[in-house]
């Protein structure tokens, strides 16, 4: 199975309030709110860590759930966020110059 | 050969001073009367010369952007073409003279001023109460004019329309505006620190709902007047608005049009 690598997009901004990850797109000002299952992910995304071992450290470790379950559902969260342009999502790990 | 003499008239909204000339003594005219109240004989921070065409009113829509030549905004709707330079302050326009252009202008220029200084024009009545100011917010036809007919006595309405906020010591204020909405008329002409801004909802109860800050930051970016296609400057908004609701108490307030809904304002 092929490793993930995720990355906010160049074209949003983001801001922690109230436990919550705010992320708006500056393309055409729509927001988003992440839960903090998904906020832990997304203040990982650094483009250079597996998808995988954030969740194990991040989602894993600090929400004590099953690993399996935790990716998947990780997996079905970057894919969505992907959708909607506010996340890079690739197979191989991403530079600065690919954001 | 000299061409004719401008006259003047500085209006200062929101604690921004600005000169506004024309050639023409009737639109000085208009200018004063719709401007009356906003007045003022400070020194003026920015100047627009205003010079008048024969192009009719516009439901087109605005187009704001930076000029690459020079960095200078360019703001363009049928019926008016301004230019406006943020390094020196100055600015002309080109439009009809009618009273809609001239408040179209005057809003998108105060947008932008206010993007650089931490502030932003909010589609929102606003009115001080005990010396502290209330928001009521939302699309047309969610009840900020009602909000401002249901006042009770020893309300001071700054806008039913286009509320004026900027950063203030310790949070923001708000600023009376004369740009007015359905009632037609113009705010008073002052200030006060904002307690607490209502997103509103028409319901069949009065009631307050405290809203979720990403809650309160997704209704506030769709109700801010923001014109400039500019993602620099939208990811600047939201960092403010997100600053805004970490300050500012941010609640939905469903309501039925009566009097009573004010006493859930404090």
């Amino acid at each position: 199975m092929s490793e993930k690598y995720i990355q906010p997009s160049r074209d949003i901004a983001a801001r922690m309030l109230a436990g919550e990850m705010v992320v708006m797109s500056v393309k055409d000002s729509r927001v988003f709110s992440l839960n903090p299952t998904a906020s832990a992910i997304w203040s990982a995304a650094d483009g250079s860590t597996p998808l995988r071992e954030i969740v194990a450290r991040k989602v894993v470790t600090e929400f004590e759930v099953d690993p399996d379950t935790a990716y998947r559902d990780a997996l079905e969260l970057v894919e969505e966020l992907a959708k909607e342009g506010i996340l890079l999502l690739a197979d191989h790990p991403i530079g600065t110059e690919a954001a | 050969m000299m061409g004719a003499s401008r006259k003047v008239a500085c209006v200062e909204i929101g604690g921004i001073p600005m000169a506004l000339s024309t050639c023409d003594e009737d639109f000085l005219g208009l200018l004063r009367q719709r401007y009356d109240g906003f007045l003022s004989s400070s020194r003026p921070e920015f100047e627009l010369e205003f010079d008048l065409t024969a192009t009719g009113v516009s439901d087109d829509d605005v187009r704001v952007r930076r000029n690459n030549d020079d960095n200078a905004w360019v703001m363009e709707r049928g019926d008016f073409h301004a230019r406006w330079d943020p390094c020196t302050g100055r600015g002309s326009v080109r439009q009809n003279a009618n009273p809609y252009s001239l408040d179209s202008v005057l809003r998108i220029l105060h947008s932008l001023i206010l993007a650089e200084r931490g502030g932003f024009l909010l589609h929102a009545a606003s009115a001080i109460r005990d010396g502290r100011a209330y928001l009521f917010s939302g699309v047309s036809g969610a009840g900020k004019t009602t909000m401002t007919r249901l006042a009770p006595a020893g309300i001071t309405l700054l806008t039913d329309e286009i509320s004026y906020l900027r950063p203030s010591t310790g949070g923001y204020a708000a600023f009376g505006t004369p740009f007015a909405g359905e009632l037609a008329r113009a705010g008073e002409n002052c200030t006060a620190p904002v307690a607490a801004l209502f997103f509103l909802e028409k319901g069949p109860h009065n009631r307050v709902d405290e809203l979720s800050s990403a809650d309160a930051v997704r209704w506030l970016m769709r109700n801010i007047l923001f014109f400039a296609d500019d993602a620099g400057l939208v990811e600047h908004l939201f960092r403010r608005v997100c600053e805004f609701v970490s300050i500012v108490p941010v609640y939905e307030l469903t309501f039925r049009p009566d009097e009573e809904v004010w006493n859930l304002i404090e």
